[in-house]
């Protein structure tokens, strides 16, 4: 090989580099091990984390259970080791479970079409916030302070750099749902351009677990001629909810279908939105034709408002859809259906409120399967401290991102939490 | 609709929507050991939906059976060959599969305790000092979640360093031969794009630099070696007139395969740049995703990276989260672990010295297949190429075969097509990158192939430009999906 | 091919002047050039176009190009009939796929653009 390239050895390939760039020493890494040592590595460091613990972290990142049968079909070297499908003769099954994805994210959320996913939920905020942004021509953007308080700051770093100015409007204290009345004052009056609002964007279930008011923000939102995007954190809060009829734009987090936490990534956001906003959409998009003998096939369309063709004009810089991670969800709501979604849901409510039932609950409004507890006597820092002891991980403490919910924990319950350890847990 | 094809696996395969029938599952939930809850009790009943429309009803072996038929359409590494020019379709470790999924790393909350974290902190902090030695820069962030995200999250570092130096700029400079992401990338972070035309031999005209690096020129960026597979040599040279300038250097680090440990970007003047750790790192592609894209920078720039960053204290990792002159979160918690778990494995088992042998192999491959394609192929620049080769349809193009005719051809040879019309200063382009997994034997048969097309394409253009043959789909219509976009299944 | 009574620019738009109104359109090279056209993005009516600048695109499966309005003035028709059928624009782009009508604000500028017979040679030399 190296005569046909005309070479004698190796390094020659790279003669030609100026001298100055080469690096004429060994890269300072360990050498390589061996497979068994690498399984021993990473053992090591799991072992370093916390194991056989009972936890009630919820917070935007779920423990649900993961159907054996997801990580038997994302294993498939077909599924995983696949590139994106560009070439759509061979990409079939990709684009057909694609096309399924986002079918059944229609079908959850009532949009009328659904991206192949964004990064994650986080991202699919400002996503959608520059898709209204684009639709209405405004660029003023009003957020709940019920919505997660990370995605937020995601919002914030996005809209910055977008000339669109982001305010937040508060929650009730009585019942934990969104301030319509801050929302009104804060929509203003349609005096100066400069002050309208694109959109108004509401979490439901909120941060602090309430089902929250998306329709009367809704109505309040089109008066003033903005859109509402409506997030979600807890997927599995669809299969029971009312879907949110009266959005505008759908931006959530899928991973409760069967996605690990993983420390936090990789994850599977999804935008779903109207028809007329199709076009506005990021992200890429599988579309059904045919081939030319006339059968049904997939492919990616709608590619003019992507970054490869579409440049600095494109409706998002984004590339990637988190293709093998939507899978995952899709084998999960395979799996679990039209009836195991709504059960799941279901246990999910029951053994959220025989946690809250131990518990002094914070907030009236109702909840899905978190719900923000008032701890008395010592902080929830130091109740979390006893717990452990229990090997137990409670609730996340709120005053770092609630200064005024400084006593008070965020818990969640789901199907895996156990009668016994929910019983461990007194406030 | 014929139900059943040919013998072969695949078969025609409805969408769940189509298979389901009322009342199938392949779920089985355990029994409550608390007490059932009314929904509309408990939620009020205008809260609780209706059963979700049209949503899957199959058994558990439809389910299996579904996904994998489904399967067997898709090509994949696997397979064979990906000649994709910029993707590094190299071999997915099945190591990094196991190591990800278990359990204590897989079931890590991000919220849980850090005294709980331990191990989770310490694979991202070893990650972080391999990868900034790789690189030769400074500090590393992990939080970007594709190289996209990095792109955007180096352009909103580059700015918050000249904002505080009082004068954020207006413009970025980009090369005609760029990725789309860069620009898109540069109009998000709201800077205006400029193009700088490459030179005759293409790459950076460092005269046509000089011009328009102004003062409102926040940076040029660049991808080295170029998507023409060339190194940049002028670069350093192009680093210190952005220097002079008060202007910074990125890099896109699609191309990194040609350089680990070969040369570092740190080294030849880089302030600030994105990798792909599906690419380089041997991350799946997944279909599409999920990727990561860390961003490495030097000194200067470290004080604005993401928040919370990996500190040490003591003996232990923690999360440092005053930072009071971080751009903010470019995405909730601390990054894509799951798949920053897969390149730490794959740079483990590799080491130093694996690391540069692989980026040796991958240069040999590139070169062996320009020096044996060359005869017949049309090569637009005559620079000597490293980890992957351009070239152009010119030849085929006089017989009314264009570059996307032959790539379809390749798939009947059992390949996957190399990247197609671009990058876009060649007309007609041809990017093939065959990374170091290829062996000769897998390389020749690829060669062969071609061969064999570029003959077809003068003896028998109407077999070329109706190709593929042999796959489960003809050439698709993208036009009326385009027309008419069908996003969804729905019930007749 | 190109009819007399247009006038041509540089981008390949064609502009048909009745008086003190115009109506605007892609030449058949342009169409030619873009291939199968999917999706055309026009203005309101009432918009205000300036000459040279863009005031829309025609999109291929691949490809984007912005147009450019030949004149300024006042958008007063849109050809509402290209949001379902786009192709027309491959068969018929100096009839019946007009892009849109305006009131001209100068109608002094369309000394400047080319005859047919200039726009012939024009296309001529581009290939």
């Amino acid at each position: 090989m190296l005569r046909a390239c005309g070479v004698s050895s190796p390094d020659e390939l790279f003669a030609h580099l100026p001298e100055a760039v080469r690096l004429n020493r060994p890269l300072a890494l360990d050498p390589g091990i061996s497979e068994y040592e690498i399984v021993d590595y990473f053992r090591a460091r799991a072992a370093e984390n916390a194991h056989g613990y009972a936890s009630f972290l919820g917070a935007g990142v779920y423990n649900h259970y993961r159907p054996v049968l997801v990580d038997a079909v994302v294993s498939r070297g077909e599924f995983l080791t696949s590139y994106t499908p560009y070439q759509a003769e061979i990409s079939q099954g990709t684009l057909t479970a694609i096309f399924e994805f986002q079918t059944m994210i229609c079908q959850l959320t009532g949009m009328d079409v659904a991206n192949a996913s964004m990064y994650d939920g986080s991202t699919a905020v400002p996503e959608a916030a520059m898709m209204a942004a684009r639709s209405t021509g405004r660029s003023r953007v009003l957020v709940a302070r019920g919505v997660h308080p990370e995605y937020r700051e995601v919002l914030r770093t996005y809209a910055r750099n977008q000339g669109m100015p982001v305010e937040e409007f508060g929650y009730v204290a009585q019942t934990g749902a969104i301030d319509l009345e801050d929302l009104e004052r804060r929509m203003g009056s349609d005096a100066a351009d400069a002050a309208l609002a694109a959109a108004v964007i509401v979490q439901s279930p909120n941060f602090f677990g309430v089902v929250d008011q998306v329709k009367s923000a809704a109505e309040i939102a089109h008066r003033h001629g903005a859109l509402l995007i409506m997030v979600f954190t807890e997927a599995v809060s669809l299969g029971i909810l009312e879907p949110p009829a009266d959005a505008d734009i759908v931006a959530g987090e899928l991973q409760s279908f069967a996605i690990s936490p993983s420390y936090g990534g990789p994850f599977a956001g999804i935008l779903a939105t109207r028809e007329k906003y199709m076009r506005q959409m990021p992200g890429r998009l599988v579309g059904q034709t045919n081939d030319a003998r006339g059968n049904r096939a997939f492919c990616l369309t709608l590619s003019t408002r992507e970054q490869h063709i579409r440049r600095e004009k494109a409706t998002s810089n984004i590339c990637t859809n988190q293709a093998l991670i939507a899978l995952m969800a899709t084998v999960f709501m395979t799996v679990y259906g039209k009836r195991g979604l709504r059960e799941l849901a279901e246990r999910n409510m029951a053994k959220a409120r025989y946690l809250a039932a131990k518990m002094q609950p914070r907030f009236s409004g109702p909840f899905f399967n978190e719900f923000v507890a008032r701890v008395e006597g010592r902080t929830p820092e130091d109740l979390n401290k006893v717990l452990l002891k229990k090997k137990i991980v409670g609730g996340l403490p709120l005053g770092r991102y609630y200064p005024e919910l400084a006593d008070c924990m965020l818990l969640c319950a789901t199907e895996m939490s156990t009668r016994a350890s929910m019983d461990e847990v007194r406030a | 609709m014929i139900t059943k094809v040919r013998p072969h696996l695949s078969q025609n395969e409805a969408l769940l929507f189509e298979r389901s029938s009322p009342g199938k599952k392949a779920y089985q939930l355990p029994d409550l050991d608390v007490p059932a809850v009314d929904p509309a009790e408990a939620l009020g009943a205008e809260n609780v939906r209706e059963a979700i429309e049209g949503f899957p009803e199959v058994s558990e072996v439809e389910a299996i059976r579904h996904f994998t038929r489904l399967s067997t359409w898709n090509y994949a590494i696997d397979h064979g060959m990906y000649p994709l020019g910029s993707c590094t379709m190299k071999y997915n470790p099945r190591i990094n599969e196991l190591v990800a999924r278990i359990e204590g790393l897989a079931w890590a909350h991000p919220y849980q305790p850090e005294a709980l974290s331990q191990g989770c902190m310490r694979v991202m902090a070893s990650l972080e000092s391999a990868l900034a030695e790789i690189t030769g820069m400074d500090a590393v962030t992990l939080q970007p979640a594709a190289g996209a995200h990095g792109e955007l999250t180096g352009i909103l570092l580059i700015r918050a360093l000249l904002e505080k130096r009082g004068n954020p700029r207006r413009k970025i400079l980009i090369p005609d031969s760029a990725h789309g992401t860069n620009p898109a990338t540069a109009a998000i972070a709201g800077y205006a794009v400029e193009n700088i035309k490459s030179s005759e031999a293409g790459v950076l005209d460092v005269g046509a630099l000089e011009q328009l690096v102004t003062e409102d020129v926040a940076a040029l960026m660049v991808t080295n070696p170029n998507t023409l597979g060339v190194f940049e040599h002028n670069i350093v040279e192009a680093a210190g007139i952005l220097h002079r300038k008060g202007a910074l250097l990125y890099m896109d680090g699609a191309n990194m395969n040609a350089l680990v440990g070969i040369a570092r970007p740190g080294d030849f003047g880089v302030d600030v740049m994105h990798l792909n750790l599906h690419k380089t790192f041997s991350t799946p592609h997944g279909g599409g995703g999920p990727g990561a894209g860390p961003v490495a920078v030097k000194k200067a720039l470290e004080p604005f990276l993401p928040v919370p960053r990996l500190r040490r204290s003591g003996k232990k990792l923690a999360w440092d989260y005053r930072r009071k002159h971080c751009i903010g979160r470019v995405r909730a918690f601390y990054g894509n672990f799951g798949v920053l778990v897969r390149a730490l494995a794959y740079i483990l088992a590799h080491g130093g010295e694996g690391l540069r042998n692989a980026t040796v192999d991958a240069v040999l491959n590139a070169v062996y297949i320009r020096k044996q394609l060359e005869p017949h192929f049309d090569l637009p620049y005559a620079s000597p190429n490293l980890h992957e080769v351009v070239f152009s349809d010119k030849r085929q193009a006089a017989h009314g075969v264009h570059t996307g005719d032959l790539a379809k051809r390749l798939i009947d040879y059992g390949f996957h097509p190399y990247t197609v019309s671009f990058p876009m200063i060649v007309h007609g382009a041809l990017m093939i990158e065959p990374t170091e997994t290829e062996s000769k034997l897998e390389l020749d048969q690829f060669i062969e192939a071609m061969i064999s097309i570029a003959g077809e394409a003068a003896s028998d253009p109407q077999l070329v430009r109706n190709a593929p043959y042999g796959t489960r789909t003809s050439r698709v219509d993208e036009v009326t999906a385009a027309r008419k976009p069908v996003l969804r299944w729905k019930p007749e | 091919m190109y009819p007399e009574n247009f006038r041509y620019t540089k981008e390949h738009e064609w502009v048909l002047v009745e008086g003190d109104t115009a109506t605007v359109g892609i030449t058949d090279h342009a169409q030619r050039e873009l291939g199968d056209i999917v999706y055309v993005d026009l203005p309101k009516v009432g918009a205000r176009l300036e000459q040279g600048a863009s005031f829309g695109s025609v999109e291929s499966v691949k490809a984007v190009s912005d147009v450019y309005s030949p004149v300024s003035g006042e958008v007063t028709g849109v050809n509402a009939a290209l949001a379902d059928t786009p192709e027309a624009l491959n068969q018929d782009p100096h009839g019946a796929a007009w892009l849109v009508k305006l009131k001209l604000a100068n109608p002094a500028e369309v000394e400047g653009l080319m005859s047919a017979a200039d726009y012939v040679v024009y296309v001529g030399a581009e290939k």
